[in-house]
């Protein structure tokens, strides 16, 4: 039978999450309310004894000193309205997990199957008596219609003799017949073959289809599959499997077409794959232009790339991104980023231990107040919810997250970004072979491991290659589980020292279809039986198997001399391992169900018949002008709207709830200066307790100038990335990139009339990124591309601005010698290094001023570089005291963040401001002419750091003050800006304060 | 010189996250530091009688899915050994009863308290105090000053006047179940840490005391002094790099947090070699 065991907090005691929910109902929807009070449900649908639920309730599920609580009968009292919020059948629920485990421990026995526990939290209202608005709460601000359920209660309803009726959230389905296998005939019109692609959400297209029928009807292909008892048509295995491995999230297929390009003159050029021509282009000369420097181990083939970093040690960066899932679900999408991501580094190589994170969201204004169009949650939902996921996702695994930003633009209501990174370390040397090397052996079995299969995140692949639409699936959401991932990733670091498996990959999108179809193409076939494979629940089909996205399994393989040794050490580290099948070199791609063969595909048609993509480009030039608007009287007025607009302000809100510190190897924190409140430009971590190397990260994004630009866009991402890499002390010469490209769809079509020109900006991006990874030296060693981040529903269409995150990620020899961005002392000089210009189309200012302009910074990489390599110098030498970036409101914005969080005053005259042309005030102050850098020093390093940057933009602009107050005399010569450091600060801090 | 080994262990898996800062802390202070995961203890292994200074490290055991190290606790007190051995609750007694030190940090300080082990008022291991929700009903990352308790019986913090130190939680805020169980903690000095401002005076305003702990405070003992539990981190800061404000101040090299773990390494060699 089912108990309900309700726990509350006894009287006195603050309600921290109720008072945080009551403060965020009259905040987002206006309501206000006497007090919310909340208490946790546990639905124990197992046979147990009274005392066995009693020694539960008593035990593991409260606490006595704060706690009470009831069985089957309520424990709410004196309220109007109560509100029970659970998980829908099916959806993960960690807590539930944790709580069968807890009396399994205190029983001795474990649970039958289908036995379980599920949670569920009580919010009891005051001062709420209306029911529609109670619905209305639980849907539009407690609840997430897509994995939870709920019950509204008025105080007369309930009877506390019983309590809420208990719901049990088992999944129920007929097993018989879902475990069946259906065939699909491909001889049907082709309008039949759309429709099977559209019905089935496989986001193939008419091409793709017809390659499909095409093969099917090859004489040896159906001769082969009736050998097998199969025929013609394809199961329903078959085809889930090739919609997978040739969906846009698995074969970038965008990124690998043939574009047909026509520049503003008319100038025509075919471009066979972005990604070969400029991405591995870039890299490929890169490394040749390093020659014996080159530091590069392993790019692009694996899921994370890899560079060098000590002689023992090498480190490996991958970042993802996780848009449409977070769209859905805020909390689980983003949860499952970052742990998913996490999965990356350890499934690089051999496996690799997890030493930091990083992120970068882009949301619209969580303060917006239009109309939403439908299925689009609110910006401050999305906001809230994905910090959430992120800082239980990191927090809870362990892994410190050290780098990120926030961008803001309202066309991310559309479709948020949400970028995880981790960086991992890995051995040089593995049992005598390169640690970052590979290789399934013919005859290793195929050995699943971490978490069980269900039907959450079916259809994740070719669900994320499409706009959010109407249809989009409930079942694409999946919710992460950091702790049973971090089970797994503990006994897999032991396994992999132990020399147990040959390799080793994640399960992430597509599942075991993309994870077992990739590694076999080391052996060139495999068999594998999809009734092995552990579920969370019966009842799903085989091709939900396979395609299932269930969270925190990796695929290994395991040498059959070793793998009685894997399992064992599984089992005794209470982690699952189940041994799937076989790698072979058939050829073939074959599933077996109750011994029964239920897919064969060839290899070599799932990897390479996917047709290629032909898309249309051509760049006009958008008609974009500078703004007119008179020099605003008050700079400094001027300068603190500036310091308070989202894009620039203080994220310490968010950066808090990040564990930032953990394993203990952070020594340029995010938040730095006399009172720890600084915006740091870059992390430097130290992963090892016995070197002083660092591993430096830092990263660049300015969706802003795609609308002039998208080649100066990308030009200031690695700009922005490498000068803040620099700034802290990161070695310009050894430095990686990775880039993540999120795009609007460019292919050209019905819905998409200006696709040509979406193309051209994609194409003109990636010029960019090879003409300026070539020029700075800076390999790419990774990346991602998402590439349909529209919304469409009716006629509205939401297109997010063009937007690439550049990451970059290098070391530094000696930690100590790291700099920080805060002013230090008084007396100290103050130098801007950079040429200033008349550069402030895209900027924060001209927006301020609700213009875009045309002037969008340009970036000189040849004396950018040189500026580079000299700080690094000068850094060595410890002649910087303190060094700060320029970006987001140029110039003003850094001299007041210097100023505040170093807790003096600066006395600047732009006078000294070396420039191009003769600018105005406010665009001496604001432009964003990209690779300056403002640098404070001790005045008895004066020569030697102007030794130093002889023949170089180097401009002394002023002197450190005692006196709190950043005063920036104009070049007339009198002060145009006079502001106390509390001033700017508070202006600074008091837009997402309450965040 | 002692030519016998202080033998640090630091239990890992189920989601701690700082064994190896603290095993690394233990190796600095001049231990001999050994991490292992819960499952070499549950076969058996791994033994605790074997160790001199039992470390529980923070993390989120099971997620603190049922509350802060909840689930924790209850597994400490009821897993099972194979082969017959020992189970955990009764080496850990053993280990206790021979005088032997246990350190808690952050998650391990939540786990001491929800076993009962701290602050062990009556000596019959019920628990009397707990660590809930911080008041901001948030986790939170920041650096906080710490007063220590001069008479306190604590043998980690001898000699220490201040400290500063990063927390980093979520559930820090500290309860008694009523006033006199506070009383009797503070009569007997077993309130070792507390949240302080910058005059180093105890404070129950936020930032400085992050998570209303009543009476600020951040730390206990028991009567012997020999077990302890505190909120703040100090393997986070055994040298001057990790201090935030290291590239403005002039500070030692060795971080502040290492004096704890030199001190039970130091008790160790007097009293239990």
């Amino acid at each position: 039978m089912a108990w309900r065991i309700v726990v509350g907090l006894k009287d006195g005691v603050k309600d921290a999450r109720g008072e945080r929910v009551q403060r965020e109902l009259r905040e987002n929807l206006g309501i206000e309310l006497e007090s919310v009070r909340t208490l946790d449900v546990y639905t124990v649908d197992a046979n147990l004894s009274d005392s066995e639920i009693e020694m539960a309730a008593a035990g593991p599920f409260s606490d006595p000193v704060i706690q009470n609580y009831a069985i089957n009968r309520a424990l709410a009292s004196n309220f109007d309205m109560l509100i029970e919020i659970g998980f829908r059948p099916g959806v993960t629920d960690n807590p539930g997990r944790t709580a069968k485990e807890a009396i399994q421990y205190q029983t001795g026995r474990p649970f039958a199957a289908g036995e379980g526990v599920y949670t569920s939290t009580q919010y009891l209202f005051n001062g709420l008596q209306d029911k529609p608005l109670a619905e209305k709460i639980a849907r539009d601000f407690l609840a997430n219609g897509l994995i939870q359920r709920w019950d509204i209660l008025s105080a007369d309803e309930l009877d506390p003799t019983v309590g809420v009726p208990v719901t049990v959230p088992k999944v129920s389905g007929d097993v018989a017949r879902e475990a069946s296998v259906r065939t699909i005939s491909m001889e049907i019109s082709d309008a039949d073959l759309l429709q099977i692609s559209r019905d089935g959400m496989l986001a193939l297209n008419l091409e793709e289809m017809k390659r499909i029928q095409e093969h099917m009807r090859d004489p040896q292909v159906l001769e082969q599959r009736r050998a097998l008892g199969l025929d013609a048509a394809p199961t329903d295995v078959e085809l889930e499997a090739l919609a997978q491995t040739w969906s846009e999230h698995c074969k970038h297929k965008i990124f690998s077409a043939r574009i047909e390009y026509e520049d503003e003159q008319g100038n025509t050029q075919s471009i066979d794959s972005l990604f070969k021509t400029y991405i591995v282009g870039a890299t490929d000369k890169v490394r040749e232009n390093l020659g014996a420097n080159d530091f590069c181990l392993s790019v692009f083939k694996d899921n994370a790339g890899v560079i060098t970093f000590t002689d023992d040690w090498s480190v490996v960066f991958k970042v993802e991104t996780h848009n449409s899932p977070s769209a859905l679900d805020p909390y689980g999408g983003a949860l499952t980023g970052i742990v998913g991501v996490n999965r990356d580094g350890m499934g690089t190589g051999m496996g690799a231990r997890l030493i930091f994170n990083t992120d970068v969201f882009c949301f619209a204004s969580p303060f917006m107040t239009d109309e939403l169009p439908p299925r689009l949650l609110h910006p401050r939902r999305i906001f809230e919810g994905v910090v959430e996921g992120v800082e239980h996702g990191g927090n809870k695994s362990g892994i410190p997250t050290v780098n990120g930003s926030l961008v803001f633009d309202e066309r991310f209501a559309g479709k948020p970004l949400v970028y995880c990174g981790t960086a991992s370390l890995m051995p040089r040397e593995l049992h005598g072979k390169p640690g970052h090397e590979k290789k399934v052996q013919v005859g290793d079995h195929i050995v699943m491991t971490g978490g069980r299969i269900g039907k959450d995140g079916i259809h994740g692949a070719t669900f994320s290659s499409e706009e959010l639409h109407e249809g989009s699936p409930v079942t694409a959401v999946q919710i992460g589980d950091p702790i049973t991932q971090k089970k797994m990733f503990d006994f897999l670091l032991i396994a992999r020292d132990r020399g147990l498996y040959n390799s080793i990959t994640d399960n992430g999108a597509g599942g075991l279809s993309s994870s077992v179809g990739e590694m076999a193409e080391d052996t060139g076939g495999f068999e594998m039986h999809l009734d092995r494979a552990p579920l969370k629940y019966p009842g799903l089909s085989p091709w939900e198997i396979l395609i299932s996205e269930a969270q925190e399994r990796m695929t290994l393989a395991v040498p059959p001399e070793k793998l009685s040794e894997f399992i064992e050490l599984a089992a005794e580290m209470d982690v699952e391992a189940s041994d799937l099948g076989t790698f072979t070199d058939s050829g073939y791609f074959h599933c077996f169900y109750q011994g029964k063969t239920v897919s064969c595909l060839s290899m070599e048609f799932l990897h390479k018949g996917v047709p290629q993509l032909v898309i249309p480009a051509k760049w006009d030039k958008p008609a974009v002008s500078e703004p007119e608007f008179p020099m605003p009287e008050d700079l400094g007025s001027e300068l603190k709207s500036l310091l308070g607009r989202l894009n620039i302000c203080s994220k310490e809100s968010v950066v808090r709830r990040y564990d930032h510190e953990v394993q203990a190897g952070t020594i340029i924190k995010p938040l730095v200066g006399v009172v720890n409140d600084g915006p740091s430009d870059a992390a430097v971590y130290r992963p090892l307790f016995d070197s002083w190397a660092g591993v430096v990260v830092a990263h660049g994004i300015c969706p802003a100038y795609s609308d002039i630009d998208t080649y100066h866009m990308m030009a200031c991402a690695i700009d922005e990335g490498l000068r803040n890499y620099v700034a802290v002390g990161g070695d310009i010469t050894h430095v990686a990139g990775l880039d993540n490209f999120c795009w609007c769809d460019p292919v050209e079509s019905e819905k998409t009339p200006d696709g040509r020109y979406k193309a051209a900006q994609l194409v003109r991006a990636n010029q960019a990124l090879y003409d300026y990874c070539v020029a700075f030296g800076v390999p790419l060693i990774s990346g991602k591309d998402s590439m349909k981040n529209d919304y469409q529903i009716g006629d509205r269409k939401i297109s997010i601005p063009p937007t690439v995150l550049f990451s970059v990620i290098g070391r530094m020899d000696d930690i100590r010698k790291a700099v920080s961005m805060d002013v230090k002392r008084p007396g100290d000089l103050v130098y801007l290094l950079g040429e200033t210009r008349d550069e402030l189309g895209g900027s924060e200012y001209y927006a301020q001023h609700s213009a875009l302009g045309a002037s969008v910074p340009q970036v000189d990489a040849e004396s950018a570089l040189k500026r580079y390599r000299t700080v690094n110098d000068a850094q060595q030498e410890g002649l910087i005291a303190s060094c700060h970036d320029l970006s987001d409101g140029g110039l003003g914005v850094a001299l007041a963040e210097s100023a505040f969080a170093g807790g003096y005053g600066m006395d600047i005259d732009l006078a000294a401001v070396a420039t191009a042309t003769t600018l105005r005030d406010d665009k001496l102050l604001f432009s964003e002419s990209q690779s300056r850098l403002l640098v404070t020093v001790k005045p008895l390093h004066r020569e030697a750091f102007e030794q130093l940057f002889a023949g170089q933009f180097c401009s002394l602009i002023g002197a450190v003050t005692e006196t709190p107050e950043l005063v920036v005399k104009g070049s007339a010569g009198a002060p145009i800006v006079q502001l106390g450091n509390a001033d700017l600060k508070e202006a600074w801090q008091a837009t997402l304060r309450e965040m | 010189m002692t030519s016998k080994a202080v033998k640090a262990l630091v239990i890992a898996g189920n989601g701690t996250n700082c064994e190896r800062e603290v095993a690394h802390a233990c190796k600095l202070a001049g231990a001999e530091a050994t991490i292992a995961h819960i499952s070499e203890l549950i076969a058996g292994r791994v033994k605790l009688a074997d160790y001199h200074f039992l470390n529980l490290a923070g993390g989120f055991l099971d997620g603190d899915d049922l509350g802060s190290a909840k689930a924790g606790a209850n597994r400490l007190l009821y897993a099972r050994v194979a082969a017959g051995g020992a189970s955990l609750a009764d080496q850990l007694k053993a280990f206790v009863a021979e005088g032997k030190l246990v350190m808690g940090v952050c998650n391990g300080f939540q786990l001491m308290v929800k076993m009962g082990l701290l602050p062990d008022l009556d000596g019959d291991g019920r628990q009397s105090c707990t660590l809930t929700f911080n008041d901001g009903g948030r986790f939170e990352d920041r650096w906080c000053l710490l007063k220590a308790d001069p008479q306190s019986p604590c043998i980690y913090t001898r000699g220490l006047d201040g400290l500063y130190l990063p927390v980093r939680h979520g559930e820090g805020k500290f309860v008694a179940e009523s006033v006199a169980t506070l009383d009797q903690l503070e009569s007997a000095h077993l309130t070792v840490l507390k949240y302080a401002d910058s005059e180093l005076q105890p404070t129950m305003v936020y930032p400085a005391n992050p998570n209303g702990s009543q009476n600020c405070i951040a730390g206990i003992c028991d009567a012997s002094g020999r077990l302890f539990g505190l909120m703040p981190h100090p393997e986070a800061f055994v040298h001057r790099t990790q201090h935030p404000r290291w590239t403005r101040e002039e500070l030692p090299e060795e971080g502040a947090g290492l004096a704890l773990y030199r001190n039970a390494v130091d008790f160790i060699r007097t009293d239990l070699l």
